[in-house]
């Protein structure tokens, strides 16, 4: 074989390898835009990556409950355009490796159109890479913390969304109703120094009692996994607070609360939508509960016409109990990603993501809310009040 | 009186810490192994407790006892088909062996249930005394009361009966003590069964007083309560209660001073220190290990 024959041969290969590679690229990308319906193009896929194990699996739960009921009323009303929802429910154990491994499995191998979840915050971020570098939306139905769409450098997390209001605003709420509803003037902050939920949360709450003019008189700090917390409590309560606000997750500030009413602290508690679950009552126990409030999505006593539709059906479909936060989120992200492929009129994970972002003015169960530049949703807070070891509505807050 | 409050809950903490370390140091006097799977036998007797109480309707004397038993039984087994063939083996294999059976039995243990937290429900009454301007309530009462009874029965046991001297002979040379005419399977097994029902003890006392349990609990307390018996001097019983007390006293000690980040790296940085300066802890003889 002459030389001049071997670089002919050889230029023929190239060319004709580039051609290939050019049309196997293309054929990847119709698949994907064809809809992620792996194929069948009469069924949407969507994943639920959530926490259904672990230690925050009553979030995670509750999500899946109320996203399946809004699946189920879509598909008896005919679907999206026509085509039947299909989710995709993935168990991330409530850890955020195996959140990430989800993912990539609802991104790559699903083909999921978008996915919902995760309940915390930090097994959603774990999961905005893969959905960036795959152009799948990830809305997390309850991530509350900033960093979930907007990341270190400050940039916007294209295809990261929350249906929540973010970390600051129930800071913010929380400490406008410690000094204006309870007269709190000397504070103090016991937040788990473990999860950006709580930093987030603690941070915002410190600088607007600050600024108006409330005095933060003890800042203490405790890890997740953590049970003993009565040398901390007792060296708080030395500081004599007139309101304590413990950021964090029901599994400690359960304990928290009770071991902070056993040694004699009997100010006012309060918290954010962490707090929200069954097992806070448990760990807790209801006269220790008397007394302390949580800032949240919604509450099913909320008078609300729409709420009490949602409530109605909820019951219906769930032998009689009543839906919580963690329910009505999963039950309004489900709806609010139909009105988005339905603006969009696609599927294309690009399009459903713009769709996503100019969002405004959508009237669902846990408020009225729009998406501003950093994708972050802006909507009114409800306050809570324990009574008896029931959560009683207190008042709703508007941005 | 804040100080004297953060003594009262450091002791507290100290004496679960101190139940927990005395399976180990009785383990490891006997056998010279580290039983990693001690914590969880302690998770164990906590679910125990709880099934009899939530469940069951059992009061708070007949759960524990329960639990001890259930977790006696569990000991003896583990012992049996775990370490019992390894008795000849290296250490570090049965040691690993025991990481082993810890993970197993966790992990089971999740399989069965799942991995979600349970809260014990309130056995004992929650009321507290003032004492010097310090608050102490009933649960601490009674956890130090049953604590220091279990600790005496032990202590009792170990000197005042025929079985503590087979114990006690076992340990300081088995060969002898089987010329000597002592059953020293049957003796490694009840050491094993008393050292677990205490595991299974604390366990109760643990959910009682901080109500919330789950399959994982076992590990921290588990490796704190090792921290203890090391520092005890591991091997000697006085020593695993000294031990746990000084450790739960040190951990609150330091939360008081407002590092309550730094609470688990103090019990470390304790084990590391005994490691250097007096690995035979503070009970023990300075004795140099026969070749």
């Amino acid at each position: 074989m002459s030389s001049k024959k071997l670089k002919r041969y050889a230029s023929v290969f190239l060319a004709s390898s580039l051609v290939v590679g050019v049309l196997a690229g293309c054929g990847n990308k119709d698949e994907k835009s064809s809809g992620g319906g792996g194929g069948n193009s009469d069924e949407i896929k969507v994943g639920l990556n959530l926490e259904l194990s672990g230690p925050v699996a009553s979030y995670g739960s509750g999500i899946s409950k109320g996203a399946k009921l809004a699946i189920d009323e879509i598909n008896k009303a005919g679907g999206i355009d026509g085509k039947k929802i299909v989710p995709v429910e993935i168990d991330n154990k409530s850890d955020a490796a195996e959140a990430t491994a989800a993912a990539i499995k609802l991104a790559t191998q699903e083909k999921a159109v978008a996915q919902i979840g995760s309940a915390t915050s930090g097994d959603t971020v774990a999961a905005v890479q893969i959905a960036n570098k795959n152009k799948m939306p990830v809305i997390g139905p309850s991530a509350t913390s900033e960093t979930v769409t907007v990341n270190e450098k400050g940039e916007v997390n294209e295809y990261a969304f929350r249906t929540c209001f973010i970390d600051p605003f129930q800071g913010q709420v929380a400490a406008q109703f410690a000094l204006d509803t309870l007269k709190a003037k000397n504070v103090a902050i016991f937040s788990d120094s473990a999860s950006d939920y709580a930093k987030g949360l603690a941070k915002a709450f410190k600088d607007t009692i600050e600024k108006n003019g409330g005095k933060v008189v003890a800042q203490e700090s405790y890890v997740a996994k953590d049970t003993d917390f009565k040398s901390t409590l007792t060296r708080l309560k030395s500081k004599k607070p007139d309101f304590i606000y413990i950021p964090g997750y029901y599994e400690e500030v359960g304990l928290i609360i009770k071991q902070a009413r056993a040694a004699g602290i009997d100010v006012p508690l309060m918290g954010g939508d962490g707090w929200d679950s069954p097992k806070m009552v448990e760990l807790a126990g209801k006269d220790a509960l008397n007394k302390t409030y949580f800032t949240n999505h919604y509450s099913s006593e909320d008078p609300d016409e729409k709420i009490q539709k949602f409530v109605k059906a909820f019951k219906a479909a769930n032998s009689d109990q009543a839906p919580d936060a963690f329910n009505a989120l999963g039950y309004d992200t489900v709806y609010w990603l139909k009105d988005a492929i339905e603006r969009a009129g696609s599927t294309d994970g690009e399009k459903v993501k713009d769709a996503l972002a100019s969002t405004k003015d959508l009237s669902l169960v846990t408020g009225k809310f729009s998406v501003d530049d950093k994708h972050n949703t802006v909507k009114s807070a409800t306050v809570l009040e324990f009574k008896d070891g029931k959560q009683v509505f207190n008042s709703k807050v508007n941005p | 009186m804040e100080w004297l409050q953060q003594l009262i809950n450091g002791i507290s903490l100290g004496s679960i810490y101190a139940l927990i370390a005395l399976g180990y140091t009785m383990v490891y006097g006997i056998i010279k192994l580290i039983n990693f799977a001690h914590g969880d036998v302690f998770m164990i007797g906590a679910f125990i407790g709880f099934f009899a109480i939530a469940r069951w309707g059992l009061g708070f004397f007949p759960a524990l006892i329960l639990a001890m038993v259930v977790c006696a039984i569990l000991g003896v087994l583990i012992e049996r088909i775990a370490y019992k063939r390894l008795r000849n083996a290296t250490r570090i294999a049965a040691l690993i062996t025991a990481i082993g059976v810890s993970l197993l039995i966790e992990y089971t243990t999740i399989f069965f249930r799942g991995a979600q937290p349970e809260a014990y429900p309130d056995v004992i009454p929650n009321k507290s005394f003032h004492f010097l301007g310090a608050q102490i309530s009933m649960q601490s009462i009674m956890i130090l009361s049953v604590s220091i009874v279990l600790m005496i029965i032990l202590q009792f046991i170990v000197h005042k009966t025929k079985i503590g001297k087979a114990m006690r002979a076992v340990s300081y040379d088995e060969e002898a003590a089987r010329l000597m005419g002592i059953n020293v399977d049957n003796t490694i097994s009840i050491t094993f069964a008393i050292g677990s029902a205490l595991a299974g003890a604390a366990g109760v006392i643990f959910g009682i007083y901080y109500t919330k349990i789950d399959p994982l609990m076992g590990i921290i307390p588990g490796v704190k309560a090792f921290v203890a018996a090391v520092l005890g001097g591991i091997g000697i019983i006085p020593g695993a209660v000294a031990g746990g007390m000084v450790l739960g006293v040190v951990e609150t000690v330091v939360s008081a001073l407002g590092f309550s980040l730094w609470r688990d790296a103090a019990a470390f940085v304790i084990l590391i220190l005994i490691l250097i300066f007096r690995p035979s802890g503070i009970f023990g003889k300075n004795t140099r290990e026969k070749v």
